[in-house]
């Protein structure tokens, strides 16, 4: 839970670094200014504009690798389940290229590479890890808490498995969504469509070359002088259309949920909670100008949103399982659970 | 010895020749209409440093324009017309200064191969991040201690390299890139001069405005003439 924690307090530290444009303002890596990273004196960066942000990004995430570590070894020696020592495993190896990701994203950042630099591609790549890095800190979190051991099994058996069926595309989907916004923000354009819900006054917007020239001759961000081009305006315009659909789905297949009770319940409930508190972010950030707290926030949101829906994938699965097996939990289920937990271990023996 | 003198005599005609056959472009660009208004940059209100080395409001930089119209930070230069010929790079270099948490200038020329001397006149940390589009050199330099200055050059023609600070993101400049001496920014009414050595010639010049748009005019310069250049383009 700690990993995970920091890990958000992390994804929120470079939410602010991209939103704010300051990633490039601690050039080298991985020293800072030519100093160790650790040993950078305080008076060099604290308070001091895009420093400061980039690098307590910088020490943040070196501890949360730290953390990481600790957390594999711990589950390496204590935890019973391969595949959560495994997952664990997986986490540390993330975490390294993530690590990786983030320092290749600033010393390459103006070659050039596909129609565009390396450091928007890295970078692209940076955000969209770091979101699944932290649902598989969630999932870990997850299944080693008293909630998963508590897991009612037998109340969930009689669920619909056409729901089911639809969490791991719904999970694609939020992950497109996240790579169509980390595109979008690592393009380090200024905010492509001004108004929401509709777009510059129309339900899709021209991007002929002569409306974007008129566009960016109109447009005065002092914060952000870069040219608007037709691909930021369609991204953003993706993205409002896959949040539509998101919402709408999430919300379909969390009434269903709700309906069925117990843990998946909850979860589905607090499922299109989080979908709504993001769809609002994302209005607040057009209404704002891409205030740097309210995009961060949507970057976070976003990330627990992606979050919640891998824990009911999972959640939903060990249920299908056990559905399967029709009167005992199913060799799979059984790995799921802890076998030292005496409640999980008596309800799977009293069916 | 007679014939080294010889050979000066007739640099010196040539030099002398050189300099009455070329000719003078100057010119104004005005603006007609009115653009979007600037706005104030509010980051120096929290920013410590640089709302100390501030006086007063600091705005952007998008439209400058005098009373009359004249509008500054135009680009200008020759776009056609000198194909085949070259030129050596300016001695000289272009400044470019970091003060009060703002680039001066804010548009400037440069040739390709002149030295850029870039220079931190805070007394607390910029860095320089320097972006092309086409295969200019880039770069991302720390200038941590007031007065350092760095020296670099670009050696293909760009219109424009961006330079940006990210420690303080408000802050950008922009540099043409041009390969040849015939360049010039507006000044604050607008006015601009082009090298006196443009040899007698029709020539396409490129007005460049990073909002107004992108505008060209045919010239034709007669020997030790002088050619007078009116631009006016509309606010979208």
């Amino acid at each position: 839970m700690l990993c995970a924690l920091a890990t958000l307090l992390l994804i929120c530290l470079g939410g602010v670094v991209t939103s704010k444009g300051v990633g490039m303002a601690v050039p080298d890596w991985p020293t800072s200014f030519g100093y160790n990273m650790f040993w950078l004196p305080l008076d060099k960066w604290w308070g001091i504009g895009g420093i400061h942000d980039e690098h307590l990004h910088r020490l943040v995430a070196s501890t949360v690798g730290a953390l990481v570590v600790v957390l594999a070894v711990w589950a390496q020696l204590k935890e019973p389940r391969r595949w959560v020592r495994n997952l664990a495993w997986i986490g540390v190896v993330m975490v390294l290229i993530q690590g990786l990701l983030g320092g290749l994203r600033v010393m390459l950042d103006q070659k050039e590479f596909l129609a565009s630099t390396l450091g928007v591609w890295f970078g692209i790549a940076h955000a969209t890890l770091g979101q699944v890095f932290f649902s598989t800190l969630s999932l870990i979190a997850f299944v080693l808490s008293p909630t998963w051991h508590q897991f009612q099994v037998a109340t969930e058996v009689r669920s619909h498995l056409s729901v089911d069926r639809w969490l791991p595309w719904i999970v694609g989907l939020i992950l497109v969504q996240l790579m169509v916004a980390a595109t979008m923000r690592h393009q380090h354009a200024p905010l492509a469509i001004p108004d929401f819900p509709l777009a510059y006054g129309q339900i899709w917007p021209d991007t002929d070359p002569a409306t974007i020239s008129t566009i960016n001759a109109r447009r005065i961000d002092p914060m952000n002088e870069r040219d608007l081009v037709a691909l930021h305006i369609h991204l953003q315009m993706v993205h409002r259309l896959i949040a539509v659909a998101l919402v709408t789905l999430v919300m379909g297949v969390s009434w269903v949920l709700m309906k069925q009770g117990g843990l998946l319940g909850r979860l589905g409930r607090l499922w299109i909670g989080l979908l709504l508190i993001q769809f609002c972010l994302g209005a607040a950030t057009v209404w704002t100008n891409k205030s740097a707290d309210v995009a961060t926030a949507h970057v976070a949101v976003g990330a627990i949103s992606l979050m919640m829906g891998i824990l009911l994938t999972v959640a939903s699965r060990m249920r299908c399982e056990v559905r399967i097996s029709k009167v005992s939990p199913c060799s799979r289920a059984k790995d799921f659970l802890k076998p030292a937990s005496p409640t999980v271990a008596a309800e799977g023996g009293a069916r | 010895m007679k014939n080294c003198l010889s050979l000066l005599a007739i640099a010196a005609i040539g030099s002398t020749f050189s300099t009455l056959t070329a000719a003078d472009i100057t010119g104004k660009v005005t603006l007609k209409g009115t653009p979007p208004a600037e706005k104030e940059i509010t980051a120096f209100k929290t920013d410590k440093n640089c709302g100390a080395a501030a006086t007063g409001s600091v705005m952007s930089r998008n439209y400058v324009a005098s009373k009359d119209g004249g509008l500054a930070n135009v680009f200008v230069y020759v776009k056609k017309g000198l194909e085949g010929k070259k030129f050596d790079a300016a001695t000289e270099s272009l400044k470019i200064d970091q003060v009060a948490c703002m680039y001066e200038p804010y548009i400037a020329g440069v040739m390709v191969g002149q030295k850029v001397e870039i220079k931190n006149s805070d007394p607390f940390m910029h860095n320089v991040l320097a972006s092309s589009k086409v295969k200019n050199p880039t770069f991302n330099i720390a200038q941590t201690r007031q007065g350092q200055v760095d020296s670099k050059s670009f050696t293909t023609p760009e219109t424009f390299v961006t330079l940006q600070c990210n420690v303080h993101p408000w802050m950008f400049s922009y540099i043409g890139v041009v390969d040849h001496p015939f360049f010039a920014v507006t000044d604050k009414d607008g006015k601009f001069k082009l090298s006196s050595k443009l040899p007698a010639g029709k020539y396409t010049l490129e007005f460049i405005h990073r909002k107004a748009g992108t505008f060209t005019q045919e010239v034709e310069v007669a020997d030790g003439a002088a050619k007078e250049v009116a631009l006016t383009v509309d606010a979208k």
